[in-house]
């Protein structure tokens, strides 16, 4: 379809995806995104967070059923209920968080559920490593034993045990959700040596990855999605960096960030050559009173890990730390809260929501000093603390005694956000703040941080979102390996120089420029 | 959805119907309509000498329930408090017998309490070993170690003044049933009102965010199991006076009854969620049910396979409430 009227094949290609469609309450997670993969094809699926990538992965290896559309194999279309069906369909998948048994050896781990049995039932321990030395030397593998214990190998190396894995059980479709997140550059390499290997024996590599070098070095055709949508499919030899990051990030900006002037005052965070290894490396940063400074980055490039080390949950080995001016050596959070810094965590579940708590309680949880007097709680000011941060931010719930985690996730999240302002903080660390929630909970949490900004507050936000940096951010900072790489004002943000910057590709860098 | 939308109704007209059907409600519903049913049964039982021998037998385990309540909201168990209370017991009538002033017999019980709780409370939170397996090493400890040193002798000869429970306050009501009643209120007073009883709540419900929120975990692991520790000690005070002698032993798996009146009382095994009016309302349900076995001429070996269903029957509504709650 993209390669043009003559790429008709005489067969059907090994993998077909139509018309998927998955929604979840309040989402819609995939709206009728369709790809195929030819045999012997590494196919990537590129996208921002919350593209909808993990969840076509899920349908396709049978974690859950789509809504609408189905998945062929080799033209005939597969009913894909359980993760057993898809490894029937020769279908494999290979997770960012490894799925091994520690404890046990390579050849254990690679015939898990379905080892070569002997007489009575019992397993054929010589058969189970004979065949692991089989798979071992088919890619050509010489320092991996059958016997070593999975505990004491490398991530690349654990990642081979799953790769044998999927081979052992006769995949014929491999997928790989950003195999190389934990490697080493040494192990990346390795990687492609397997990958392509297992190109020339006819499997068919679904490979997701945020690394677009990575995607010119090892796929042949690259499908992009965006908000739940496929928005195209090209042959890798026929893009470039630039084109693909227009591709993921769209042009729609401008229109959905409308953005509040305000004006910028004094500093209120200042860092200096903050150091907490391995992912916060001598990292330098300001921000002032009514500017929201974006904090863009790949995921694993540190940005949370910065944040926690300025909120003292991981508090710092070195450098320097002044907020208004005045030195400050935070070791704690409770450290950080009393000297004017909030933080809303990445993660609302577990980090940020007691979830069988009331509405109530959830509010005043970061604020009890201001409403509790001789250890007691004033029951009167805490329903008007939470009360007011119902109404300020429009939580929509039945009660203040409500219990938090019944409610939807934007909801949850203006909780876990309010509940840090009770506190009337100076500076707001912000992390993905809009995460998981759906379009009118994130306008209204734009429009809020808009209003926080103009009195005065410090925000600093880290997100994945691209659009959502370049259009809530004063200035943008870019995270990778634990620095901060690049800065640009608000006038010379454009996905295409941030994008560069967070991949660390130079050339597309300066196709940009 | 539809979970959503059920649990969506908790609006303001049907409130009262919530708070009838929390567990509190529904455990004093039990209380009184199991009395009366088995009253209508065999009156005997609702003889005045019958229900006051329920209570003053039992009200050691509400008060011990009382700081089991507290550890399990906090996110811990503990499985030492039957044998602590065996400890604490010889303990103080040891001293009494031994001639020590009375008030110092009962006080070193109390915090010989505070000590082996708040210890235990330490190496939980500081060292960060499991409550299961640190309570499980001092359950040990202290059983083997009170048969050793008693060589299974019981305490006899007790001053009259040592007995606590004795005591009856304006000529009616009984001490033991009095320092339940007081200890639950003043309990549940603190855990309701105080920043300190929220840190509990908080610690048991989401650790990391208590964290976020500048809530020590360890701080408030200590001070719930010293809390604990105390009530322990009380609840020792109490089964050390109501007999006229101290046996080396506790009733057998007095630590299961004790966590059962807190699980069935409607403190969640996960952490987070309960109060200790349930957990108190679930002790003397559990010893009217004893009781009531013996009215109605059913062998009293059923009362822990009672105690079973109870369990299991409250611990499965509470995952499921919290499934419905995580699917929403």
């Amino acid at each position: 379809m993209t390669t043009g009227p003559h790429s008709e094949t005489p067969t059907a290609p090994l993998l077909s995806v139509r018309a998927i469609e998955k929604s979840f309450p309040g989402v819609r997670a995939l709206s009728g995104v369709s790809f195929e993969a030819a045999r012997g094809e590494v196919h990537a699926l590129l996208g921002e967070n919350g593209a909808g990538k993990s969840t076509l992965i899920k349908i396709i290896s049978g974690v859950f059923p789509p809504d609408r559309g189905e998945v062929l194999v080799d033209g005939s279309p597969v009913d894909l209920a359980r993760p057993d069906d898809a490894r029937r369909a020769g279908i494999a998948t290979i997770y960012q968080e490894l799925l091994l048994f520690p404890e046990l050896t390579v050849a254990e781990n690679i015939f898990m559920g379905h080892a070569p049995r002997a007489r009575l039932g019992r397993i054929d321990w010589r058969a189970m490593r004979e065949k692991t030395n089989a798979l071992l030397a088919s890619l050509e593998i010489h320092d991996l034993q059958a016997d070593r214990i999975v505990g004491s190998l490398s991530v690349g190396n654990r990642q081979r045990v799953e790769i044998l894995r999927a081979l052992s059980q006769d995949a014929r479709i491999l997928i790989m959700d950003e195999p190389t997140a934990a490697l080493t550059e040494y192990d990346v390499t390795r990687l492609f040596d397997i990958v392509r290997k297992l190109k020339a024996r006819g499997v068919a590599v679904i490979y997701i990855s945020h690394r677009l070098d990575e995607i010119f070095a090892i796929a042949d055709r690259v499908t992009v999605l965006r908000d739940g949508a496929h928005v195209a499919t090209r042959r890798v030899a026929d893009t470039d960096a630039a084109g693909l990051v227009q591709l993921m990030v769209g042009r729609r900006i401008e229109s959905l960030f409308p953005k509040v002037t305000v004006p910028i005052g004094k500093p209120v965070l200042e860092v200096k050559g903050l150091e907490r290894r391995p992912l916060t490396r001598s990292v330098s940063l300001t921000v002032r009173a009514g500017e929201i400074v974006g904090l863009a980055g790949l995921v694993g490039s540190g940005r949370s890990e910065l944040a926690q080390t300025i909120f003292g949950v991981t508090p710092a080995d070195g450098g320097e730390i002044r907020i208004d001016g005045q030195q400050a050596d935070i070791r704690s959070p409770a450290q950080a809260r009393s000297l004017g810094v909030a933080y809303v965590p990445e993660d609302r579940g577990t980090q940020g929501l007691v979830r069988p708590m009331t509405v109530r309680e959830n509010f005043s949880l970061a604020a009890l000093g201001k409403v509790a007097f001789g250890g007691f709680i004033d029951r009167g000011a805490e329903r008007k603390l939470a009360g007011d941060g119902v109404k300020r931010f429009a939580v929509k719930t039945s009660s203040l005694e409500q219990i938090a985690g019944k409610l939807s996730g934007g909801n949850q999240q203006k909780i876990v956000l309010g509940k840090w302002l009770a506190n009337g903080p100076k500076l707001l660390i912000l992390d993905e703040p809009t995460r998981g929630i759906d379009v009118g909970a994130k306008a209204e949490i734009h429009r809020l941080m808009g209003e926080l900004a103009a009195q005065g507050l410090a925000i600093l936000m880290i997100s994945s979102e691209l659009p959502e940096v370049l259009g809530m951010s004063d200035r943008v900072l870019v995270m990778r390996e634990g620095r901060i790489v690049a800065e640009f004002p608000r006038e010379e943000a454009t996905p295409e120089s941030v994008g560069a910057a967070m991949m660390g590709s130079h050339e597309s860098a300066e196709k940009a420029a | 959805m539809t979970a959503m939308t059920l649990a969506g109704t908790g609006a303001d007209p049907r409130r009262r119907l919530k708070v009838l059907a929390s567990q509190e409600a529904l455990l004093a519903i039990a209380v009184i309509g199991l009395a009366i049913a088995v009253g209508l049964y065999n009156p005997r039982f609702l003889a005045a000498r019958n229900l006051a021998d329920v209570l003053l037998g039992n009200a050691y385990i509400a008060v011990a329930a009382v700081g089991m309540s507290m550890v399990i909201v906090s996110g811990n168990i503990d499985i030492s408090v039957g044998a602590l209370i065996g400890v604490l017991a010889t303990f103080s009538g040891t001293l009494a017998v031994n001639g020590a002033p009375i008030v110092v017999a009962w006080l070193a019980a109390l915090v010989a309490g505070v000590v082996v709780m708040a210890l235990q409370g330490v190496i939980i939170a500081y060292l960060r070993i499991p409550a299961i397996v640190v309570t499980l090493g001092m359950l040990s400890i202290l059983k083997g170690g009170l048969i050793s040193v008693t060589g299974g002798k019981w305490i006899t000869d007790l001053p009259d003044s040592f007995h606590l429970a004795d005591i009856e306050l304006f000529g009616l009501l009984p001490f033991p049933v009095f320092l339940m009643i007081l200890v639950t209120i003043l309990a549940a007073l603190w855990m309701r009102y105080s920043a300190s009883g929220r840190a509990i709540y908080a610690v048991g419900g989401n650790a990391e965010a208590a964290r976020l929120c500048g809530i020590s975990q360890p701080r408030t692991i200590v001070m719930v199991f010293a809390l604990h520790g105390l009530f322990a000690g009380a609840a020792a005070l109490l089964y050390a006076t109501q007999l006229r002698v101290i046996q080396s032993t506790v009733p057998p798996n007095l630590e299961l009854t004790i966590i059962t009146a807190s699980v069935v009382g409607g403190v969640s095994i996960l952490g987070g969620v309960g109060t200790v009016v349930g957990s108190t309302l679930a002790a003397v349900l559990i010893a009217e049910i004893a009781s009531a076995l013996v009215f109605i001429d059913v062998s009293p070996y059923w009362i822990r396979a009672v105690q079973g269903v109870l369990i299991l029957v409250t611990v499965i509504a509470d995952i499921l409430r919290r499934r419905r709650m995580a699917g929403a």
